[in-house]
């Protein structure tokens, strides 16, 4: 698979532009030259100002980065969005309704489609939620899909980001910076708006408040503070729907209700949008040294007084080692084939497969079922044989605890470096809000990893974004 | 939907913050051109060591065990992270807590303070010493006057903002009281100096670290007068940094929090006891009575409206 080139989003092999791409290879023909230079470093003076920034654990000198942007856009055609949000669609559909039956009859594991141990054991199944009944069913009110494509017509699904995604901040602020960068390309452009985002994801919390919360519920994004990586997100997405931003200290239970402590004394909250993990959020139910949660939060939630967003036990869903039965899990819920693929999988449990990994670890990618955002995993190419040999123990030591892939070619887009224009590996993360509706922003956030031959995306390892534009017909 | 107790206190700190950020410029700028301007009466020293009384933080630099010059109490007051009054501990705290609010505050606002500090986080101290210190004094005024232009600009008349002009007005007053209080210190061992050439100069400096040595003109048609320079930024109502304007504004800001929420509290009678002990009093007395107890006092009532608010809203 990795000697094949990779997929390019803007040339065909023939070295002529791909459809719709068009427009935007005219435009770049037609910049003059350093007017790339100069958009670079505009785009990152707006951001610097506008403190559009994550934090860096761990790095000492500045703790808060501006996470590079790429002027040059990633597009989508119509028709690839259609199968791409079809198939999306399908999926969180069939996660909810995974997650309904998981915390209430089990007929999955029953019926021996998934097995039991894999999540009666699983350290993301929270059995506090076992008989609750979350408002219009939904567990997984807001998801972020990681899609990867290999080919023209060959999309994977590497994860379903089921518990707090984060980045559509960025989605929107890239395409606000994108605007005001280069309008004129918009202009000879279709492209569908993201802007309806926070109003989106408004409607859907707001479908989901508890039958009692009448009709302008109160609404709360919950964030750990000003010290959380995604903290600038939180205080985004809050102001950009008029919700109040609070923290775990601003909140309190009383008799079973959630409140909030206003200049006013105490105000009842009805939907809590929160960004803080499961573990944390209520000392007296889960983690008792938490200080950034609630205490009581949870016996508030079974009570049916408030919504949490995303459900508490969600992660079930989205843990690397279910991942691998999503396909099932659809055809079981739906009667339906995936509409996308999930990218194939091994099993070190399985002695074969395990052996088989070992021997050709040099060629695949490893990751650790509980890891996330780039750490706690192994691409064999790009990876020294010490790494090699240190996973393989890894691996041997607790097989349960990885999956492993092959290496898969991501595709390309055009992207700004210091040599010029050239090609970079990206990925795609569509937003998807889940309440009385599905609703999908067409686009979403493009990840570009910077370095050459990278694979590796995430912004914590020094990956970009891009602004996704989606073509309209 | 009332906000939360901590966005309010947040506000009200916020501008607290940045107002101090830039009084501790203009008082050093006064201790600064007093060391250079009257170098016979007890060297350089004396002056800053005065201003820093003024400000409350003469201990912590006592503190350090170093001599107090230019250079070292410039630091100080600047760029030191253990003063907490420091511009430098100022516009942080400013930032971070307007990075807590920032859905409570308007874009011009943000992006205003976050500049300020990026901008301010990146000057070494060692290249502001002699004449480029007075540049970064102007430039520390200047970030403030950009703030709250945006703030008057951008923000919506609400509780908000009502809390954000109480912070900036209290903080104000404490401040004038402070730069006022420092010719106590400054004069207070040479009584026999006043109505000198070198007491009016002094009297002239407060003046203009309040800004108001023109304006003095306007009102008085007059020289420099110490009753007239203290009853300028005592009981002048038309002059913006006097006390008996900030009382009156921050009674004014607690009405009308008072108004938006439907109901008087503690603060709004704290703030009434403060407007009215400059408004029932004359020069004469205060100087009669002693303007440093005068200013004590006025100080303590401030405090004690800013604690008031803090109750009476809920801050945490």
């Amino acid at each position: 698979m990795a000697d094949k080139p990779p997929f390019d989003e803007m040339y065909n092999p023939d070295g002529s532009v791909r459809e719709p791409y068009r427009a935007l290879a005219q435009w770049l023909e037609e910049q003059p030259d350093k007017a790339l230079t100069l958009m670079q470093s505009d785009a990152e003076a707006i951001f610097r100002k506008l403190g559009i920034t994550f934090a860096v654990y761990g790095s000492e000198e500045g703790t808060e980065k501006v996470i590079p942007f790429d002027v040059i856009p990633r597009i989508i055609a119509a028709q690839e969005w259609r199968r791409l949000s079809k198939g999306i669609e399908q999926r969180v559909k069939a996660l909810n309704a995974f997650l309904y039956d998981i915390y209430h009859r089990q007929e999955i594991l029953k019926a021996g489609r998934v097995p039991e141990k894999l999540i009666l054991q699983n350290s993301a199944f929270a059995p506090e939620m076992m008989g609750l009944e979350p408002a219009k069913g939904v567990y997984a009110h807001i998801i972020g899909v990681d899609i990867v494509r290999v080919g023209p017509d060959e999309f994977y699904v590497l994860e379903d980001n089921l518990r707090t995604p984060s980045g559509v901040s960025y989605m929107l602020e890239d395409r606000e910076a994108m605007m005001m960068l280069a309008p004129d390309l918009f202009q000879r452009s279709k492209v569908a708006p993201v802007e309806n985002y926070p109003e989106n994801l408004r409607r859907t919390l707001e479908s989901v408040a508890p039958a009692g919360a009448g009709s302008s519920p109160n609404i709360v994004v919950l964030t750990p503070g000003i010290y959380n990586s995604a903290y600038f997100e939180h205080s985004f997405l809050a102001d950009q729907m008029g919700a109040t931003l609070c923290e775990g200290p601003d909140l309190f239970v009383d008799g079973g209700k959630v409140y909030m402590r206003t200049t006013m004394g105490p105000e009842r909250v009805d939907v809590i949008y929160r960004r803080i993990d499961d573990d944390y959020i209520d000392p007296l139910t889960f983690r008792s040294d938490s200080m950034l949660g609630v205490p009581g939060l949870f016996n508030a939630y079974r009570a049916g007084n408030v919504t949490l967003v995303n459900a508490p036990g969600t992660g079930i869903a989205d843990d690397k080692a279910v991942y691998t039965y999503v396909p099932e899990i659809i055809e079981f819920y739906l009667g339906e084939k995936a509409l996308l693929q999930n990218v194939p999988t091994y099993n070190c449990t399985d002695d074969d497969q395990r052996n088989w990994v070992l021997e050709n670890i040099a060629d695949l990618v490893v990751k650790e079922v509980h890891g996330s955002g780039g750490y706690g995993m192994m691409v064999g190419p790009t990876s020294t044989k010490a790494m090699h040999a240190e996973f393989k123990k890894k691996i041997e030591a607790r097989p349960d605890n990885y999956i492993v892939q092959p290496t898969l070619a991501l595709s390309t887009c055009p992207t700004y470096v210091n040599a010029g224009i050239a090609p970079r590996h990206v990925d795609l993360r569509p937003y998807v809000l889940v309440g009385d509706e599905v609703r999908i922003t067409p686009g979403g956030l493009t990840r570009v990893a910077l370095k050459k031959g990278s694979l590796v995306v995430n912004s914590s390892q020094g990956g970009g974004t891009k602004d996704t534009w989606v073509l309209e017909d | 939907m009332s906000m939360l107790g901590r966005t309010a206190q947040n506000l009200f700190w916020l501008s607290r913050y940045v107002e101090r950020a830039e009084n501790m410029a203009r008082l050093l700028e006064v201790g600064y051109r007093m060391s250079l301007t009257s170098r016979r009466e007890g060297g350089s020293s004396e002056h800053l060591i005065s201003m820093m009384k003024a400000a409350e933080v003469d201990e912590d630099f006592a503190k350090k065990d170093k001599p107090a010059d230019v250079d070292t109490v410039a630091n100080f007051m600047m760029f030191d992270p253990t003063n907490p009054s420091s511009v430098y501990s100022c516009l942080q705290a400013a930032r971070t807590n307007a990075r807590s609010v920032r859905t409570a505050i308007t874009s011009d606002m943000w992006e205003s303070i976050n500049s300020a500090w990026l901008e301010f986080s990146q000057i070494k101290p060692r290249d502001v010493r002699g004449a480029k210190l007075l540049g970064l004094l102007e430039w520390v005024k200047h970030t403030s006057h950009q703030f709250r232009g945006a703030l008057l600009g951008t923000i919506l008349r609400d509780d908000g903002y009502a809390f954000l002009q109480a912070g900036n007005f209290i903080e104000r007053a404490d401040n004038t009281a402070r730069i006022l209080d420092m010719k106590y210190y400054v004069l207070l061992p040479r009584a026999k100096m006043v109505g000198g050439d070198l007491d009016i100069q002094q009297w002239t400096l407060i003046l203009r670290a309040a800004s108001a040595h023109r304006s003095y003109r306007h009102v008085y048609h007059d020289r420099y007068k110490a009753h007239n320079i203290a009853d300028f930024l005592i009981l002048r109502p038309e002059m913006p940094r006097s006390l008996i304007s900030c009382a009156r504004f921050v009674e004014q800001q607690v009405d009308t929090l008072a108004d938006f929420y439907g109901k008087k509290q503690d603060c709004n009678n704290s703030a009434g006891k403060l407007r009215a002990m400059v408004e029932s009093t004359t020069m004469d007395s205060i100087f009669a009575n002693g303007l440093h107890e005068f200013l004590t006092e006025f100080m303590a009532r401030n405090n004690r409206v800013s604690d008031s608010l803090s109750e009476s809203y809920n801050f945490y």
